[in-house]
């Protein structure tokens, strides 16, 4: 099974538009995973059913009994996160700021603290209209454990990939460098990394590289709004020749990106020039994540 | 006063709102610029300065002494986070799993998991006129962002007086890193932009900040292209939207290039005057 991993470091540089391009172009063949689970926008273009639902627990939460507490301060003490605050004379747990230790329930001298599991968000299993099946998540408002809902989609893609008998999955990853971005990209086959001649595109390049890089996973490369900024192109390029990194297609800055997302249609949909443009990229991307 | 420049969607304009606006405050009054996208780090390339300062940052994580242990298996019953892990007659630590939570080291019988710290990033405080720029950049495969936006917020509040305003560029989405770092704001200005996407992420964007009852107002990007949606979303919400920033081609191009636009770009320069009249408003009230 091949994972395709579409990613950028930096936001904004047009990841979503083209991972769901990839999905109308791929039509029944990949199952198509959103692991961009606290600004998920896939859906929007790929209009998915909700068909399954279910809600992901991890991590736990502390809950003060207020009742057998007998205000002794401990458990304020031992809280690294500042997340046990006194308030009108009595404990309470901040929500937010617990992180789930469970250091407070251990040393409670009054057994008053409970850890209970936190809901962290809901993932779907959905048709789309490319007909064929999509993963996606909402992560609760401010959660921990993004990187762990991450997880949960992608498994759950690999299992539907392996019972529809489909050799490829196709993610939208979520921008940065940190938990999430690392979980989107545990297995995949193929790092598809969106970038732009900016200089913030290319300096979150080069960080975003670097982990793909550290985790031994094949680099290829769009280069969108292409003809923004040519010195910066020849930078891009520099470095993407020195990293041996393929580059798929370079786009030049069309703000048919945006109407086509305003009329609902993926750029695919939308624009003939671009049409012609991602399809030669999205025949790359087979080709390259088929030769390992 | 504390003013965070966030967003549900990446990409808005986030960077390049805060680094106007700072520049352009500090023209007038002592202005703190504070990059907490430690992922990806980008206010550094707008602004620069005279370095004056510059730390590690650490996280605390546990350190096996194997002289001492019992062998209790305590360490490992009590992280929640799988980082211990008991085998055979060896203690073993997972450093990137590890919150920092104490309880193994402070709870170990024999006092054989003393905390020590292991350096997650880097922080750096430079100065140029009356601009105070600080930058905290994560170490590539370091996971959790949390712990250096937590310790750049400390830093920025033991260095400057309450008064003093303080704009945080913050990172992208709705999760912890974000709500870290708009959690102590005094004031929220959420970036968006008149697209689908923009409008989703900007509502998630509204529930995170409503959910930690914070103070917002929005700022549009790119006005002219896509539609009217944002517009009308703040209006039946009954919510400020403070300023419209132009699209346009040029200041797509001054971006890339990591060019300042409040001078001589007329669209940005009335977007950070509104901004920055609102925010003296607010400070000066909040002082008296």
């Amino acid at each position: 099974m091949k994972e395709i991993v579409v990613i950028s470091g930096k936001g904004g540089t047009g990841k979503t538009s083209l991972t769901a391009a990839f999905a109308v172009l791929g039509g029944q063949d990949p199952v198509v995973a959103d692991c961009d689970v606290d600004a998920a926008d896939m859906h929007l273009l790929l209009e998915p059913d909700f068909a399954h639902e279910e809600s992901f627990f991890s991590g736990e939460l502390a809950v003060i009994d207020q009742a057998k507490c007998s205000d002794c301060g401990l458990c304020e003490d031992v809280c690294r996160y500042g997340a046990v605050d006194l308030s009108e004379g009595r404990y309470m747990v901040d929500e937010i700021g617990c992180e789930g230790c469970g250091y407070c329930a251990r040393v409670c001298p009054d057994h008053a603290i409970t850890n209970i599991e936190q809901h962290v968000g809901q993932w779907y299993r959905s048709a789309i209209r490319t007909k064929t099946t999509m993963i996606h998540a909402r992560l609760k408002i401010g959660a921990d454990n993004s990187g762990k809902l991450v997880a949960q989609v992608k498994k759950v893609a690999r299992e539907v990939a392996k019972s529809e008998n489909k050799n490829w999955i196709l993610v939208d990853g979520p921008p940065g460098v940190g938990c999430p971005v690392i979980s989107s990209l545990s297995g995949a086959s193929l790092a598809v990394l969106v970038t732009e001649p900016t200089v913030a595109g290319l300096h979150d390049l080069r960080r975003v590289q670097q982990l793909v890089k550290a985790f031994g996973i094949k680099s290829s490369c769009v280069i969108n709004k292409a003809d923004l900024n040519p010195d910066v192109r020849g930078n891009l390029r520099r470095f993407l020749a020195e990293e041996k990194i393929p580059v798929l297609a370079e786009i030049p800055y069309n703000e048919q990106f945006t109407s086509a997302m305003t009329n609902g249609k993926t750029i695919v949909e939308w624009d003939a020039g671009l049409e012609q443009q991602v399809r030669g990229c999205w025949e790359k991307v087979s080709q390259l994540a088929d030769d390992r | 006063m504390k003013v965070a420049i966030a967003s549900g969607k990446g990409g808005t304009g986030k960077t390049t709102l805060s680094t106007n606006l700072a520049m352009y405050m500090a023209e007038a009054e002592p202005v703190v610029l504070a990059d907490l996208d430690v992922e990806e780090p980008n206010s550094g390339l707008f602004v620069t300065g005279e370095l004056c300062h510059q730390e590690l940052k650490y996280k605390m994580v546990p350190h096996w002494e194997k002289e001492s242990c019992s062998l209790s298996g305590n360490c490992q019953a009590v992280c929640n986070f799988n980082a211990i892990l008991k085998i055979g007659k060896r203690i073993m630590v997972f450093p990137e799993l590890c919150h920092g939570c104490y309880a193994c080291a402070e709870l170990c019988p024999t006092a054989s998991l003393p905390m020590q710290p292991k350096q997650m990033g880097a922080l750096r405080h430079l100065r140029t006129g009356d601009l105070d720029f600080i930058e905290s950049r994560l170490m590539v495969r370091e996971e959790q962002a949390v712990p250096l936006i937590r310790q750049t917020i400390d830093y920025v509040e033991e260095t400057f007086s309450a008064a003093t305003v303080k704009i945080l560029d913050s990172p992208p989405g709705t999760s912890c890193p974000v709500v870290e770092a708009t959690r102590r704001a005094d004031l929220v200005i959420l970036v968006t932009e008149p697209t689908p996407f923009g409008l989703h992420d900007l509502k998630l964007a509204v529930e995170t900040v409503r959910q930690l009852g914070k103070d917002f107002i929005v700022v549009l990007n790119r006005h002219g292209i896509g539609d009217d949606q944002v517009e009308r979303y703040c209006d039946t919400q009954n919510i400020l939207l403070a300023a419209r920033i132009p699209n346009s081609r040029r200041i797509a191009e001054a971006c890339a290039a990591g060019r300042l636009l409040y001078r001589d770009t007329p669209g940005v320069a009335a977007a950070v005057d509104a901004i920055a009249g609102l925010i003296r408003y607010r400070n000066g009230r909040r002082g008296s």
